[in-house]
């Protein structure tokens, strides 16, 4: 019986020494998919010839070649990663059976790596959501309790990690969409430096702050996929680089290291479960040698409702080019004038999609930018100094990853300003373009608490190094029961 | 008092590809939606790659008319649903939120007084909408070709005052683009031009769709009466959008009254922020070809007459050709060859680049002229063969016989004919220079005008026994 529990690095390992085979793991894999996303629901497309291509990886291995570093690892990725074999619907209506014309650059980099695409996972409909729940096909279930959410909007990539469907995932964290479901369903989940990741082929919902990253089982996981996925792309000129390498130097330590305590993420308003399980996050890092003080970050308090207008401003011109021309199912559209077939087109939009886009009309018309937009844009360059202050004194800023533990399903989803106030701990990162990852630290109550570190931009590596060193000392031992 | 502001398209022709994807720039002749790729036509995950000669061509053409050269360059999205636009949105530029277009405010002088620019942006160009059918069969075809093609803004304060000068100013705005090598006006839609006209204290009447110079000056020519017939009669213009109807020549209100549209602007995250540094721009601003106006002015010092100086500063291909040529003394005269007959030969852009004219022959054949070996007649017929079929000036010659006859036992021969035909003419020549003067006409007719005037007079002098 294959084990494909291992974590992706462990399979990478076996695969080299000849004591696993991708067919081998690959088809333990759609088997396990095959038995336990029925009830999980955290993909939304399954790739059968998933299983020719592993061993197609196998027999380039087998004939002396290179399959390159990923070799025939199983990976999934978010449904909003553009996949030119493989329908990409961003969990809307709008795009069911969508297949794009071209490859995401991610995507690309990860398959021309050897990875193995078996499935595409479940999302909050465009990426708008913190719980799945938005999904157009149906929420996910979290691996740790079916009924309580997985976290979002990648909580498809999330649960299929946890759950051992894949052994790792691409999501795209545009206000913690990856970080908020690696602590709920408690795998490590990496939100990149801005620029860091390729955007080309993602899907936009918040152009300006988004990033494709990583969910996996482990720490190292998430740097080995960096290694393949990051750097420079042309076909997006707000990439970065140079980089890496990433995986290399994730033992390196958090000994001398500068811990910053963000007050604000572990005061009053916080679960307590959650507030001291991050606080004792920071004192076994204090045990590795690293030096913990509170910090505050004034204009974090501001994050949340910036962060709001920025991406329905972004959200309301991003999804305008779907107007039922090109995109969505074919509807009887002869006759009608064009505002006319455009609310005709646009019904196929879930209701997050269109308060989203309702808030992102209002937000920078001409009346009301002053008011909203133009404020939004100075609460982000003032988190933006003070976060960059911040990083002259740590090298690190901890928080819990989200301020409540992982809730039922139905229990939030008719509160929006509740579900919103559940990013406060992740926007920050995105708003100023910096990295940021969700360790898996705790189980309280039966339910996941991941602890979140940031770095300052380009120190992603540096990044992963302190997050290798906190999952040494996390009090989670094992995966879902 | 009129005021009459512009708002006038350019299209960057010289581009190899469009503002954001490899496409090509020149989409005329394609067949519909042949000329796309997923990024211009705003498939879903796409991103824009700005070319970077069309950031270069706007700026140049913001230098060029005077403007200030921004520090600090965004752009922003244009929001507004039309089927034209793939993406519903319009990537163009402003100045806002700290960020400034290709030219900031500025004024230029294109001859008729100075003219303020408000701004000069680079903005993608929609694509093609058609109408057709009628009734319950009409159709609505969008032909994406043009999408994405970079487009230059010029965006004029009110000050022109009136149609004759709007002409002026547009057509000389044309020559200064191509002068500038960054279009060819000559293109179909390749410049487009909107009108603000408004008059008194009235309101601000935008006139859309013109297709022409010559339908803008009508345009504004029409609107302007339009509303002072209106305010005379008691009425108010009101503010608005009127289409230009060119097959009646008249502005047409639009049947529905459009609300103030509010286009939502705000920065494109997509493209990154541009900062110009001082060292670019100056290095930018060196690289500007020699402006027509000083062009002008180097043209007289050479001794052109005005006129011919004018004709010739103000269009690129002929004054490069003509700078080629000349070389100093026989400037005046290969000016003359060139807008006097050359020009009227090859006018178009394709006649320009079949034609066999080069520098060398137009130099060959001033000199002949400012020797006497060619009458100007004579030149006439050479220049349009070289034009016609390339080949040097002696070859022309020798093929056509156009040489002057200055052989004097030649002209002899043909003097004595002539005088043995009209024994008249020739008695009545020692008294009147009017018979001398149509004996020289009569050799010149034998010799098809090829006989040197000067060698003839001295011939009939001498038969004659003067």
């Amino acid at each position: 019986m294959t084990d494909i529990g291992i974590s992706a690095l462990e399979y990478v390992e076996g695969f080299r020494s000849g004591s696993i085979s991708a067919e081998d793991f690959v088809a333990a894999t759609l088997e396990r998919i095959r038995g336990i996303d029925g009830d999980l629901h955290a993909l939304v497309a399954v790739r059968e010839e998933a299983l020719d291509e592993a061993r197609r990886v196998d027999k380039v291995a087998r004939s002396g070649g290179d399959p390159g570093p990923c070799c025939g690892m199983p990976v999934t990725l978010k449904d909003n990663i553009c996949t030119a074999d493989t329908p990409t619907t961003c969990c809307s209506r709008m795009l069911e059976g969508y297949v794009p014309p071209y490859e995401a650059t991610v995507s690309a980099r990860l398959r021309g790596a050897g990875a193995v695409l078996v499935g595409k996972t479940n999302m909050d409909e465009f990426a708008m959501g913190l719980t799945t729940e938005f999904s157009a096909f149906g929420p996910t279930r979290n691996p740790w309790g079916t009924d309580l959410v997985p976290g979002g909007s990648s909580g498809g990539s999330a649960a299929a990690v946890a759950a051992c469907e894949c052994s790792a995932s691409l999501g795209s964290d545009t206000g913690g969409s990856v970080r908020n479901p690696a602590s709920f369903c408690s795998v490590v989940g990496f939100k990149p430096t801005y620029g860091l990741l390729s955007r080309h082929g993602l899907i936009s919902y918040a152009n300006s702050i988004e990033q494709a990253g990583p969910l996996t089982r482990t720490v190292r996981d998430a740097a080995l996929m960096l290694d393949v996925v990051a750097g420079p792309d042309p076909m997006d000129p707000t990439t970065v680089g140079p980089c890496g390498p990433y995986l290399a130097g994730t033992e390196a330590g958090i000994e001398g290291r500068r811990v910053g305590i963000i007050r604000e993420m572990v005061g009053d308003g916080v679960d307590g479960a959650v507030a001291s399980a991050a606080r004792d996050a920071a004192s076994r890092l204090e045990g590795l040698g690293a030096s913990c003080s509170e910090v505050s970050i004034e204009a974090a308090r501001y994050s949340v409702a910036a962060y709001y207008v920025i991406t329905s401003t972004e959200a309301g011109s991003n999804l305008a080019r779907f107007d039922g021309l090109r995109y969505g199912a074919a509807r009887e559209g002869s006759g009608l004038a064009y505002p006319d077939y455009l609310e005709e087109a646009r019904s196929l939009l879930g209701p997050e999609v269109a308060r989203r886009m309702v808030l992102g009309a209002l937000v920078p018309s001409a009346g009301h930018a002053g008011r909203y937009f133009l404020k939004a844009q100075k609460a982000r360059g003032a988190l933006t100094r003070e976060v960059a202050a911040a990083f002259k004194e740590f090298d690190f800023l901890l928080s819990p990853t989200v301020p409540v533990l992982p809730f039922e399903l139905g229990s939030r989803i008719d509160d929006p300003v509740s579900l919103f106030l559940v990013d406060a701990n992740t926007v920050a990162a995105n708003l100023t373009g910096r990295p940021a990852v969700s360790v898996p630290y705790d189980i309280r109550d039966g339910r996941p608490v991941g602890v979140q570190l940031m770095a300052d931009s380009m120190r992603d590596a540096d990044l992963l190094a302190a997050a290798r060193a906190l999952e040494g000392v996390s009090r989670v031992e094992g995966g879902p029961p | 008092m009129r005021r009459i502001g512009l708002e006038i398209h350019c299209q960057l022709t010289g581009l190899e590809s469009k503002l954001f994807c490899p496409c090509r720039s020149d989409y005329r002749g394609m067949a519909p939606n042949t000329n796309t790729c997923p990024t211009c036509m705003g498939v879903p995950g796409t991103l824009p790659r700005l070319n970077r000669g069309a950031l270069r061509g706007a700026l140049l053409i913001g230098m060029a008319l005077g403007c200030k050269t921004p520090e600090r360059l965004a752009f922003f999205r244009k929001n507004y649903f039309y089927p034209d636009l793939p993406k519903n949105f319009q990537t163009t530029q402003l100045d806002a939120y700290w960020h400034s277009s290709a030219g900031g405010p500025g004024s230029v002088d294109l001859g008729g007084g100075s003219v303020r620019i408000r701004r000069v942006q680079l903005e993608e160009d929609p694509g093609r909408i058609t109408y057709g059918g009628e009734g319950r069969n009409r159709t609505t075809l969008v032909d994406y070709n043009r999408a994405g093609v970079a487009l230059v803004e010029i965006v004029t304060e009110p000050d022109l005052e009136d149609p004759a000068h709007v002409r002026r100013f547009v057509s000389a705005l044309a020559d200064l683009l191509e002068n500038l090598g960054v279009t060819d006006p000559g293109l179909e839609g390749a410049m487009r031009a909107d009108a603000n006209v408004s008059v008194g204290d009235g309101a601000r009447v935008e006139v859309k769709n013109v297709g022409s110079f010559r339908d803008l000056e009508r345009a504004v020519r029409f609107e302007i009466t339009r509303q002072e017939e209106l305010v005379s009669r008691g009425g108010t213009v009101a503010g608005e959008t009127r289409q230009w109807d060119e097959g009646r020549r008249i502005t047409v209100g639009a049947r529905v009254k459009e609300d103030d549209p509010d286009y939502r602007y705000f920065p494109e995250g997509d493209i990154p922020w541009i900062r110009l540094d001082r060292g670019t721009a100056s290095s930018l601003r060196a690289s500007l070809p020699e402006g027509i106006a000083e062009r002008r002015a180097r043209y007289a010092g050479l001794g052109i007459p005005a006129q011919v100086a004018d004709v010739l500063s103000s269009d690129s291909h002929y004054s490069a050709l003509f700078d080629r040529a000349h070389t100093g003394p026989d400037a005046k005269e290969i000016a003359n060859l060139v807008t006097s007959d050359l020009m009227g030969l090859a006018a178009t852009r394709e006649e320009r680049r079949g034609s066999g004219v080069t520098a060398g022959g137009l130099r060959d054949l001033a000199a002949a002229v400012i020797s006497g070996r060619l009458s100007r007649k004579s030149a006439k017929e050479a220049l349009l063969r070289m034009h016609e079929g390339g080949g040097d000036l002696e070859g022309i010659i020798r093929e056509a016989g156009l040489g002057n006859v200055t052989d004097s036992a030649e002209i002899a021969g043909v003097v004595a004919e002539v005088i043995a035909e009209e024994p008249g003419a020739a008695a009545d020549a020692a008294s009147n220079p009017e018979a001398v003067n149509y004996l020289v006409g009569m050799v010149m007719k034998k010799t098809r005008g090829r006989a040197d005037p000067a060698a003839t007079i001295s011939e009939i002098r001498r038969a004659l026994g003067g």
